[in-house]
């Protein structure tokens, strides 16, 4: 789950792991930017760097979450597959953890990568996976297709060897169907912008495109053909409002008074409005499902994420009859019915 | 930080809802200052960061002041709208400033590639610089991966610094993780070199290549461990590329990091002004009061707050609740005005067409939209006007049900009205009235358009106040919303006005 700062990019990816959840699914929600937003959603003390459960789902889903770090990914990694463990506290003794995790950024998002995948690959004991789904809370769009591109780049630099292996590996898993990045989006113009290039430079690197999700919209609550004419109707509507009980409708009276403020903010809106629908129609242009959340008036808390978590799981399950899909696979499913509804 | 925010804040929000006072920031004396030489925006991504640091310029500029705008990775709209269409590392004059104060307005993009080459060009011999420029290690690192950005930024900011030629630098800050990113950036190159692994990772390429390889391999069981175990990881042509990039970098490398060591410390020098950008939502909110605490920490010099699309209403003294109601009555049809002169009437004897003890307040307004509410703001203590709208909430709501009710009482005293009476209302009529149905409707529309705003502006209130009880001490000024985006120097002009407004001043 990607999308520009200040669009709600960690509420909606916590939406999704709880709706993937839904029915006795096992999700994980995976955090990389070391923000503890989860935590502060879920209104938890901050993660540690280990999966704990943070919350269920509707008919018996479990939501795990992991903040991954850096540092303990890279130590975590040379222990699980390199079986350095007293090499590693000697590279952290001689500062080369900092130089991987802050000085060479590149390492860092491989690790980021690494682990998230890690997640995803792991087996129980039948062989099963342990989580049906994995949901990271992503870098921004204007970083994305880098951030998840860093592996090819690692994989052309180390020609051979086991980085270049754990490279591709993450690659493999990056760029199948099983991945989706979905983009979060606002009906606002620099939002969409970036959301659109982000689309194209993922598609450019091969990264699996899923869904747009417009987050925050508020129904519009006025035509705005209505206020083509509001303009010449000012008695009226002053009229209206003394009928409604709000003072006087003669020039001065309280009612009057209202209708010039009243009517600017509904000139306001209508702007609005007019500007949403051409975003919109852009965002729909793109090829890719749209998914809209409505707007949480008083902000998220936590009964608010469910709420969200409902509203994107009747999205994501319209005609997504087939269990046992990948998140990927049901998402787009979901889309893809949506979408023939909306024709 | 989280948890501990929360736990200071809950008290305080608790608190007797005394008045807070909040200092105002003043724009102007602070872009007008000659002291001023750096302005740093800083903030969560998507709150405006970006066009706050344009807007400040076309300000300082068209106010006198030779100014220089260094942007990273703006929207491109935005970078339209100063009339900047390319990535370019240099600093470009803006056509359509006003230049007839003295000032002028240059800006630039950051390249982080191009200031990187440009750093290994002028430091290291001609041989050497081409053997890091074609490096691929070299080159996927200074591509941009993140982190990459802030050095650069330091980088540059010194550079345009250093040179002299600008009264003012505006800086936007990357869209980093978090501030540390940014203003550790000195400190962690600084460690980066002092230590150990620098050192190590250049043994061997001093020695030189292969022979070096094996004069590690058969030396000291550390460095064998730790060659032998990047090697394994990296595969041995990565860690020649990576050693032969360090080796080269060393000889600039201490270049570098005496001018990050300058550029941090010139961040705490008294010309520099710190602006730490917000939206009133909780989550920006939060991360500016990071920002805040951390430059505390940091011991750098914060100006103050800007709070970016904060919502007002000129018709701020009609309450949500009384606006929905009313808009009730108008969708339920049910209430037709068989008596509105007489409503008139009585209202023109007991206040009169003037009206002067409710006053028009967008008369008292200097100018835009917004300004109704932090003007309004400005005469009651706000803080106390805030806990009155919240606290005024419930009681309100409670008896909405109740209506309609009785109307005299109600109309004598629209003041008293807009607190806590019951909505006034007209006496029932006959159920439809012909012509003034689609007036009614739409009324009812900007009724309730009226008392989402009036939500919204209230929320947003809550949550500026929310950073102002944890931060009394930092100045805040607010900037209106604009419906859209800003697309020209003109958007530009407007944003810097309504950020020199100045809400709290005394009246």
């Amino acid at each position: 789950m990607t999308g520009k700062g200040g669009t709600g990019k960690t509420t909606v990816a916590a939406a999704l792991a709880l709706a993937l959840a839904d029915g006795g699914q096992r999700t994980l929600l995976v955090e990389v930017e070391g923000r503890q937003g989860i935590a502060q959603l879920f209104e938890t003390e901050s993660l540690p760097y280990e999966e704990r459960k943070i919350a269920v789902s509707h008919g018996g889903g479990e939501v795990f979450a992991l903040a991954i770090d850096a540092e303990r990914a890279l130590l975590d990694y040379l222990q699980m597959f390199y079986k350095l463990g007293s090499a590693g506290r000697a590279l952290k003794r001689l500062g080369a953890i900092d130089f991987a995790t802050t000085i060479a950024p590149g390492l860092r998002d491989v690790l980021l990568t690494g682990k998230a995948c890690e997640a995803v690959r792991r087996r129980d004991k039948r062989q099963r996976p342990v989580y049906d789904a994995v949901v990271m809370d992503a870098p921004p769009t204007g970083r994305i297709a880098r951030f998840l591109g860093v592996n090819e780049e690692v994989a052309g630099l180390a020609k051979v060897g086991p980085v270049h292996n754990q490279a591709q590996a993450v690659m493999r898993v990056l760029k199948s169907p099983e991945t989706a990045v979905h983009l979060v989006t606002l009906l606002e113009e620099m939002p969409v912008q970036e959301t659109v290039d982000g689309i194209d430079e993922l598609r450019a690197a091969g990264l699996p495109t899923g869904s747009v999700v417009v987050n925050m919209v508020r129904p519009p609550l006025l035509g705005a053909e209505h206020l083509l004419t509001a303009g010449e109707r000012t008695g009226d509507i002053a009229r209206a409002f003394a009928r409604a009980g709000l003072g006087g409708a003669r020039r001065g009276g309280h009612a009057e008074r209202l209708v010039a403020p009243l009517l600017e903010q509904g000139r306001e809106h209508a702007e609005r409005v007019r500007l949403e629908r051409g975003l919109r129609g852009e965002l729909h242009g793109q090829d890719l499902p749209v998914h809209e959340l409505g707007l949480l008036s008083e902000g998220v808390e936590l009964a608010g994420l469910y709420r969200l978590a409902t509203e994107l799981r009747g999205q994501l399950h319209t005609g997504a009859a087939h269990a046992g899909q990948t998140h990927a696979g049901r998402a787009q499913a979901a889309t893809k019915a949506a979408e023939s509804e909306r024709a | 930080m989280g948890a501990p925010d929360e736990a200071i804040a809950t008290p305080n929000e608790a608190g007797d809802g005394g008045p807070l006072a909040i200092e105002p920031l003043a724009i102007d004396p602070l872009l007008d200052d000659p002291q001023t030489r750096i302005i740093v925006c800083c903030g969560s991504g998507g709150v405006g960061k970006t066009t706050t640091a344009a807007a400040l310029g076309v300000r300082a500029a068209e106010r006198g002041r030779r100014t220089v705008v260094l942007t990273i990775d703006p929207a491109r709209r935005l970078a339209q709208s100063m009339g900047l269409s390319e990535l370019d590392n240099t600093p470009r004059e803006v056509p359509g400033v006003d230049t007839s104060a003295g000032g002028e307005l240059h800006a630039m993009m950051l390249d982080m590639k191009r200031t990187f080459d440009e750093i290994v060009e002028a430091h290291a011999e001609p041989d050497r610089a081409k053997a890091i420029l074609d490096n691929p290690f070299y080159q996927s690192l200074s591509a941009g991966f993140a982190g990459t950005q802030e050095y650069m930024a330091m980088e540059k900011l010194g550079q345009l610094r250093s040179d002299d030629e600008w009264d003012l630098i505006v800086v936007d800050t990357p869209p980093s993780r978090s501030a540390l990113d940014f203003l550790d950036a000195p400190k962690r190159l600084g460690s980066f070199l002092d230590g150990k692994f620098i050192k190590l990772m250049m043994a061997p390429a001093r020695v030189g290549g292969r022979a070096g390889m094996k004069f590690v391999n058969l030396g000291m069981a550390g460095l064998s461990m730790f060659t032998g175990a990047l090697n394994k990881l990296l595969g041995a042509g990565l860690l020649r590329d990576m050693q032969t990039f360090v080796a080269a970098m060393d000889t600039m490398f201490g270049g570098f990091r005496t001018r990050a060591d300058a550029t941090y410390r010139l961040l705490q020098a008294p010309g520099t002004a710190f602006l730490v950008v917000a939206a009133p939502e909780r989550d920006a909110l939060r991360e500016a009061a990071y920002f805040v605490e951390r430059l505390a920490a940091d011991r750098m010099p914060l100006a103050g707050l800007v709070l970016n699309r904060m919502h007002g209403s000129e018709a701020a003294r009609l309450s949500a609740e009384r606006a929905l109601a009313a808009a009730e009555n108008l969708e339920d049809g049910g209430i037709v005005d068989r008596s509105r002169g007489n409503g008139d009437g009585h209202e023109a004897l007991s206040a009169g067409p003037e009206d002067p003890e409710d006053g028009s307040p967008v008369a008292e307004s200097p100018g835009t939209a917004g300004s109704v509410t932090t003007a309004r703001a400005s005469r009651t203590p706000h803080a106390e006007d805030t806990t009155a709208c919240t606290a005024k909430t419930p009681s309100t709501t409670a008896k909405t049900p109740s209506m309609p009710s009785g109307n005299g009482a109600a109309k004598e005293s629209e003041e008293a009205a807009q607190q806590t009476d019951t909505p006034s209302q007209e006496q029932p009529g006959a159920p439809t009235a012909e012509p003034e149905d689609e007036a009614g409707q739409l009324a009812a529309g900007l009724l309730r358009l009226h008392a989402e705003r009036m939500r919204l502006l209230a929320r947003e209130r809550r949550t500026r106040d929310r950073f102002t009880a944890l931060h009394p001490e930092v100045p805040v000024t607010e900037v209106a919303a604009l419906p859209g985006d800003v697309h020209d120097l003109t958007g530009l002009r407007t944003i810097a006005e309504r950020l020199a407004q100045q809400p709290y001043s005394a009246d």
